[in-house]
């Protein structure tokens, strides 16, 4: 009984320094060295200035030259972070995701007359899990392109080809799904047809 | 969904190429021989020893075994605690976070010790990065190290043919972290890194954004965390949303990383089994029960999720894939993960006592939220915790040899040894201690105003799901959650502001943990005892296999009647009820 506790003690002492200070220092460490960018939050920046991190989605609401983020319980926090949490059955989620529609209609369909709720992606009118989803699905973007291009007045082809330019890919082809960076899109748009 | 299916299958060829390379090198680990990290690790090791003042050829007996087993993780209960109480007074505290309420820090300490990871919290909100580093990360490891050392030595009491010995619990201690788990998470942690995952110890960056707000960016030391988050089953998020977020987990690759990393160490200490006990097809035979649940519980929350929910269809929301969309339930979903990536990390943190989630399971569909139900149910025994997993499967394959027994009309031997009165006794007593932990604390949580203050949904068949997932989450030292249940801060708050702290959760939940992890690993380690000094008697016509199909099918149905039995009401009032009917409550 003596030994274990000495030898737990000891373990409790030892394991602490090397598992708990020893390694999370030197990854941090090494990581600071080769990869500083990634380690640090993937900053971007634009007209030299750091404007976010490609990894966190922001908020684009009431701002229609923008492409829109996917809507978020967090308002976007990078730093509190919870779920919805809307239950498969709620009406709470019914009401939103109609509350989603609704407004997602009167944003795009003045631009795109033909868009009917049928076509909504549904990414488009769900909340994302970490309330700071940096990416919307491709058709998200496509649709979102016909209002982007009236309101910064340059053609629809245009904005599809930055849409193209700002895309994920399959990581290696083949893992997650293929997504458009919402604040790379966003910052390439205003490189090519800034706001006046 | 032909890629979804596309992704599943990728993941499970690379899991199972993987089984029978990492089985030999653990078991080369378990069993004291050389591995290629030998000439590296060999000097820690012995230093290692030396340090803690240990003799690793000193063999204990069971009682020796959990003797020190018990003290090394009280222990650390104390350590662990004292330092979330004093957070204040520590470094690497840029937020400058006070500890949070002692009934909080009973529950986490608990938590973290069990390997349950269990969080009323949210980490980047409440914990410094010393309490993250030097508290949580210390026990990913630790935990996990027990987890695996109560399986070796099971299976060294089932192999040993005299005398009452199950090796020397610092030995196994030290090798398992030093061979297996500390070496893969520095080259996971770095890998990571390289995605995207971030490493810093700063403080939390405040940046202009493009449209002309202001958001907060988190830093901390996460990718050292996420590697052994997911590769000891532990899954206690840096972040509140866990490895939904972007900074846990950045792209598609490094989801399918994380995933092997949580099933790895289970799905390769079958191939372990198996050569520890001689005989390959033992251990394939177990690999084939668990991979059989598992296959199944992936293609329902698959099926179901791309489904989309009642609610959705309600709202007028067609949810069907089309060009450039996934269609499907994405409420709660990451685009980058999309349907198929979530709902297969879904079945994997369930099936293992992992518990990490990169999606709110509150919002999965009501069939997609009963695979979780199910897979916690079956005790965790498909692939399971590390160690763990296979510990408790175990048990279930001698209560199964058991049954095969009775139906036969012999006296059940398994690989050789004669199941006797004592064992049965002790398996029993492990297979129904957890189910009683889950089911005596949701239903003393649902029949009370203190339990019912920590739902989030309402009086509905959601709100009871929500409790009584906490309790089988915690009991079976999985972690993952109904998550408006962990109640930190709610987006719609009334009825529900203090969930964060509510002291009957927090004790109780606490209690179950330690209770539902010691007892099973006691009883495991009584078997073990029982069995090392059994005499080995030789396989003859009579002896019934167990390592055919047939006894692969007995198994899947004993694990499938046990759960069933024990739980199959009680998720019918919850997960079953949403998934059959169209209202809305």
């Amino acid at each position: 009984m003596r030994r274990d506790l000495t030898t737990s003690l000891l373990a409790v002492v030892v394991m602490t320094v090397f598992l708990g200070l020893a390694y999370p220092l030197a990854i941090t460490g090494v990581s600071q060295v080769l990869f500083p960018g990634k380690a640090n939050s993937s900053k971007l920046s634009f007209d030299g200035r750091v404007v976010g991190s490609s990894l966190i989605g922001q908020d684009f609401k009431g701002k229609p030259a923008y492409f829109q983020s996917r809507p978020s319980a967090t308002e976007y926090s990078g730093n509190v972070t919870f779920f919805g949490n809307a239950g498969p059955n709620s009406v709470e989620a019914r009401e939103e995701v109609r509350e989603y529609i609704k407004s997602y209609l009167q944003l795009e369909k003045p631009f795109d007359k033909s868009l009917t709720r049928e076509d909504i992606p549904v990414d488009a009118v769900t909340q994302s899990a970490s309330g700071v989803d940096p990416q919307i699905s491709v058709a998200n973007a496509r649709i979102q392109a016909h209002r982007v291009s009236a309101v910064r007045q340059i053609p629809l082809t245009k904005v599809e080809a930055l849409i193209s330019a700002t895309t994920d890919g399959r990581s290696l082809g083949l893992f997650g799904e293929p997504g458009v960076n919402v604040l790379r899109l966003n910052i390439a748009l205003e490189k090519e047809a800034p706001l006046k | 969904m032909a890629q979804g299916w596309l992704q599943i299958a990728i993941f499970l060829a690379v899991l199972i190429a993987l089984v029978k390379p990492v089985g030999i090198y653990m078991a080369r680990v378990f069993t004291d021989q050389r591995v290629f990290l030998s000439p590296v690790v060999g000097p820690i090791e012995r230093l290692a020893y030396r340090a803690l003042r240990v003799r690793p050829d000193e063999g204990q007996d069971w009682k020796e075994y959990a003797r020190s087993l018990i003290v090394f993780s009280l222990l650390f209960w104390v350590a662990l605690y004292l330092i979330l109480r004093t957070q204040g007074v520590h470094p690497f505290n840029p937020q400058g976070f006070h500890s949070a309420p002692w009934d909080l820090n009973f529950n986490t300490t608990s938590s973290f010790i069990t390997n349950t990871n269990w969080q009323y919290y949210g980490g980047e909100a409440t914990l410094s990065y010393f309490s993250q580093m030097a508290g949580l990360v210390v026990q990913n490891f630790v935990s996990a190290a027990v987890g695996i050392a109560v399986v070796v030595a099971l299976i060294r009491g089932i192999v040993a043919r005299s005398g009452g010995q199950i090796g020397n619990f610092w030995q196994d201690l030290v090798r398992i972290l030093l061979y297996i788990l500390v070496p893969v998470s520095i080259l996971g942690a770095l890998f990571l890194v390289s995605q995207g995952v971030i490493q810093s110890l700063g403080h939390a960056t405040v940046i202009h954004t493009l449209a002309g707000s202001t958001q907060t960016l988190a830093q901390g030391p996460v990718a050292s965390q996420e590697v052994i988050k997911e590769l000891g089953t532990n899954g206690g998020g840096f972040f509140n949303v866990n490895s939904s977020f972007p900074f846990e987990n950045s792209t598609g690759l490094t989801n399918f990383f994380e995933m092997l990393l949580i099933l790895v160490i289970p799905a390769a200490l079958t191939y372990t089994y198996g050569r520890m006990v001689g005989s390959q097809r033992q251990g394939w035979a177990i690999f084939s029960a668990m991979l059989a649940l598992f296959v199944v519980g992936v293609a329902v929350v698959y099926i179901a999720e791309q489904h989309g929910t009642v609610a959705q269809h309600a709202a007028g929301l067609h949810t069907h894939a089309f060009s450039g969309s996934t269609g499907g339930n994405m409420e709660g979903k990451e685009q980058r993960f999309g349907i198929a990536d979530t709902s297969l990390w879904t079945a994997i943190t369930t099936v293992t006592s992992c518990g990490a989630v990169n999606g709110a399971f509150e919002s999965l569909t009501g069939l997609g939220q009963a695979v979780p139900f199910a897979n916690l149910g079956f005790s965790e025994v498909i692939f399971g915790g590390v160690g763990a997993g296979l510990y408790s499967m175990l048990l279930y394959v001698i209560l199964a040899v058991f049954i095969g027994g009775l139906m036969v009309g012999r006296t059940p031997e398994y690989l050789g040894k004669k199941i006797g009165a004592r064992e049965i006794k002790l398996v029993a007593l492990g297979v129904l201690v957890t189910p009683l932990f889950t089911l005596l604390s949701s239903g003393l949580a649902s029949a009370t105003r203190l339990g019912t203050r920590s739902i989030y949904a309402g009086v509905n068949p959601q709100g009871f799901s929500e409790t009584l997932y906490a309790y089988l989450s915690q009991a079976n030292n999985n972690g993952s959650a109904l998550a408006g249940y962990t109640g930190f801060i709610q987006p719609n708050p009334p009825g529900n502001v203090g969930a964060f702290g509510i002291s009957f959760a927090d004790l109780l939940g606490g209690a179950v943990m330690i209770g539902a992890r010691f007892l099973p690993i006691l009883f495991v380690l009584a078997v073990a005892g029982s069995l090392a000094g059994k005499k080995v008697s030789p396989a003859g016509l009579g002896t019934m296999r167990t390592d055919n199909p047939t006894f692969v099918f007995l198994l899947v149905g004993v694990v499938i009647l046990v759960g069933a039995l024990t739980f199959f009401p009680a998720i019918l009032l919850g997960p079953i009820v949403q998934s059959l009917t169209t209202r809305l409550f």
